[in-house]
């Protein structure tokens, strides 16, 4: 077994009376590509955020983050600045707000390059224009020059990459990285990113409410919902045998080209009902609300049971029902 | 052969861009370029490009939001902007639009109840408003319960179901939805969907669907536009403009779309 890089064990997220992450628990090995997927209200961007310490004021983690050895829900504020970039950083959803924007793209790289790494001021220069090179931006040297908003929404997901890879972190995490992005431009900075991941071998926590995301990048998935891993296993077997009963409906209410029949007379299967808000989230299985196999025995949390993959349900689907052909 | 129901001839738009020379003229920006476009009574079309690419432009245009600069825009035949004052509210109340975002198209302050109410009163539709508002509810799916909230009592898709009612308030013929799921939770979108695909045809409705992701449009419509630098490059059925796509800006949607399927047998990222 490779070493893990991230062990999240029992992490509860909370403000107040208010518990938004149930008790996650989630491990990433080196080099492993993890998929987190889930609804608004799934908890899947408070986890996140709690890992890598970004919670809003307010909000508190219980629980263990184990990452290179030491916990970090019980480091300082400056033993975790002095990581953030390092050993493990974050590409977040929106490259505009997370740019800093009165700063040129160059120096933003450079920056961390000169705070994590002893490299003089020529050598991040050049470390940093052949993060630009690798990530195909055009006219690199003068992209260096250029501030944020010069860039289009792609470039500057980009830039974001590459100022996550510039000093070879253990772990990425990645909120969404491309939801933001026009969709043609998605594929291409999901490759530039499966590609950097690949050849630096670090490890990629991916969370997304994009399945077919998920199934391109990742080998392991989790499926949250209400604050809890309803189903995890490898993203083959999650995909193609969905146990949880939400798992199965979210992967059949994907349009694709093969289910909605391109005559116009398909329908496509939906979940009723919606995710329900944090405050009245239901007590046992939170997706008991929505469910048509919920009973009695629902009102009581089930626990993650099987052996390739598991899932939180007391009446699980057992057919196999093979994600496209419905 | 019936007239389209809306219907863009030859339409131009362009836009006056700040100017960058003290003397001479401002620029202009060309953001259509002789674009026909129609739907006919009870067809959904869809529209679909890369942001940029006009969706938008023609979106207000058709809407009556902006005079297009050259060409016609008509409503069942005549000139939108020639119109005598009520034959122009008769297409004022027969078009309605359904957003992208259900939160910054509700006004927070207002009842669900008066936000529905709303359109009957500024388009002077002489009916009554009690008995609509059911008929409509029924129509999308929800009670009465929700008249009495507010709209952030509300979920993303039962925000956008009641956007869906107040654009149905006062009887339209045509709807044009501009990304009407691309805001919501992905269990509610297939949702949202069904219910737009049903008003369709059970009501013979005119629906114009804008959207980026062609298998959306695809399961909601049965003709296709699709845009590119400010022109239609491609027009017919979804079936055929995803197995035979010959323009190249079509090739590149078809090419973006990603599906579980492909990801899974790695086919996804090559």
């Amino acid at each position: 077994m490779t070493e893990l890089v991230l062990d999240v064990r029992d992490l509860v997220v909370r403000r107040d009376d208010l518990v938004a992450v149930r008790g996650v628990s989630l491990q990433v090995r080196a080099g492993q590509r993890v998929g987190v997927v889930g609804e608004s209200g799934a908890g899947k961007s408070l986890t996140a955020l709690a890992i890598m310490g970004l919670l809003q004021p307010g909000w508190r983690a219980e629980g263990q983050v184990l990452h290179d050895g030491v916990d970090l829900t019980k480091i300082s504020d400056k033993a975790f600045s002095s990581r953030r970039g390092r050993t493990l950083s974050m590409v977040f959803q929106d490259p505009l707000s997370a740019l800093n924007p009165t700063q040129r793209i160059g120096a933003q790289i450079t920056g961390v390059l000169r705070r994590h790494t002893r490299v003089s001021r020529d050598e991040a220069r050049r470390q940093a224009l052949d993060l630009l090179v690798q990530m195909r931006l055009p006219r690199p040297e003068q992209m260096l020059r250029a501030y944020p908003h010069e860039l289009s929404g792609g470039q500057r997901q980009r830039v974001m990459i590459a100022i996550a890879l510039a000093c070879y972190p253990q772990l990425i995490i990645a909120d969404e990285p491309t939801t933001a992005l026009d969709v043609t431009v998605q594929k291409q900075v999901l490759r530039l990113l499966d590609g950097a991941v690949k050849e630096r071998g670090c490890a990629l926590l991916m969370i997304t409410h994009d399945l077919p995301v998920v199934a391109a990048m990742c080998d392991y998935v989790l499926v949250m919902y209400g604050g809890r891993v309803v189903e995890e296993g490898p993203v083959a077997t999650v995909f193609r045998t969905p146990r949880h009963p939400y798992t199965k409906g979210l992967l059949e209410s994907q349009p694709t080209l093969d289910n909605i029949g391109l005559d116009g007379t398909g329908r496509l299967p939906s979940i009723r009902g919606s995710v329900p808000p944090l405050h009245a989230m239901p007590s046992g299985c939170a997706f008991r609300t929505r469910c048509d196999r919920a009973d009695g025995r629902c009102e009581t949390v089930p626990v993650l049971e099987g052996t390739e993959s598991r899932a939180a349900c007391w009446h699980p689907v057992s057919v196999a029902t093979p994600a496209g052909a419905r | 052969m019936t007239t389209p129901i809306i219907e863009a001839r030859g339409v131009g738009q362009t836009y006056k861009l700040p100017r960058t020379k003290l003397i001479g003229r401002r620029e202009r920006l060309a953001a259509l370029t002789d674009v026909d476009f129609h739907a006919m009574p009870g067809e959904a079309v869809g529209l679909v490009g890369e942001s940029g690419s006009g969706k938008s432009t023609l979106t207000r245009i058709l809407v009556g939001q902006e005079r297009p600069t050259s060409g016609v825009m008509a409503f069942q035949g005549s000139n939108v902007w020639e119109l005598d004052r009520a034959a122009h509210r008769e297409f004022r109340r027969s078009v309605q639009v359904v957003l992208q975002n259900p939160r910054s198209s509700l006004d927070p302050r207002m009842r669900i109840g008066s936000s529905l109410v709303q359109p009957l009163r500024a388009l002077r539709v002489e009916t009554d408003p009690h008995a609509r508002i059911r008929e409509v509810l029924d129509q999308v799916g929800l009670g009465p319960d929700v008249l009495t909230k507010y709209p952030h009592e509300f979920s993303g898709g039962q925000l956008q179901r009641i956007a869906i009612a107040r654009a149905l308030m006062p009887h339209p013929k045509v709807v044009i939805a501009d990304e009407p799921v691309s805001a919501l939770d992905v269990s509610i979108q297939a949702q949202v969907l069904n219910l737009l695909k049903d008003l369709v045809t059970e009501l013979g409705l005119t629906l114009v669907l804008i959207a980026h992701d062609l298998s959306v449009v695809a399961y909601t419509t049965s003709r296709v536009a699709v845009m590119s630098g400010g022109r239609i490059v491609e027009t017919g059925r979804p079936a055929e403009l995803f197995r035979n796509p010959t323009a190249p800006a079509t090739q590149a949607l078809v090419d973006s779309v990603l599906t579980v399927e492909d990801g899974l047998t790695g086919k996804a990222l090559t």
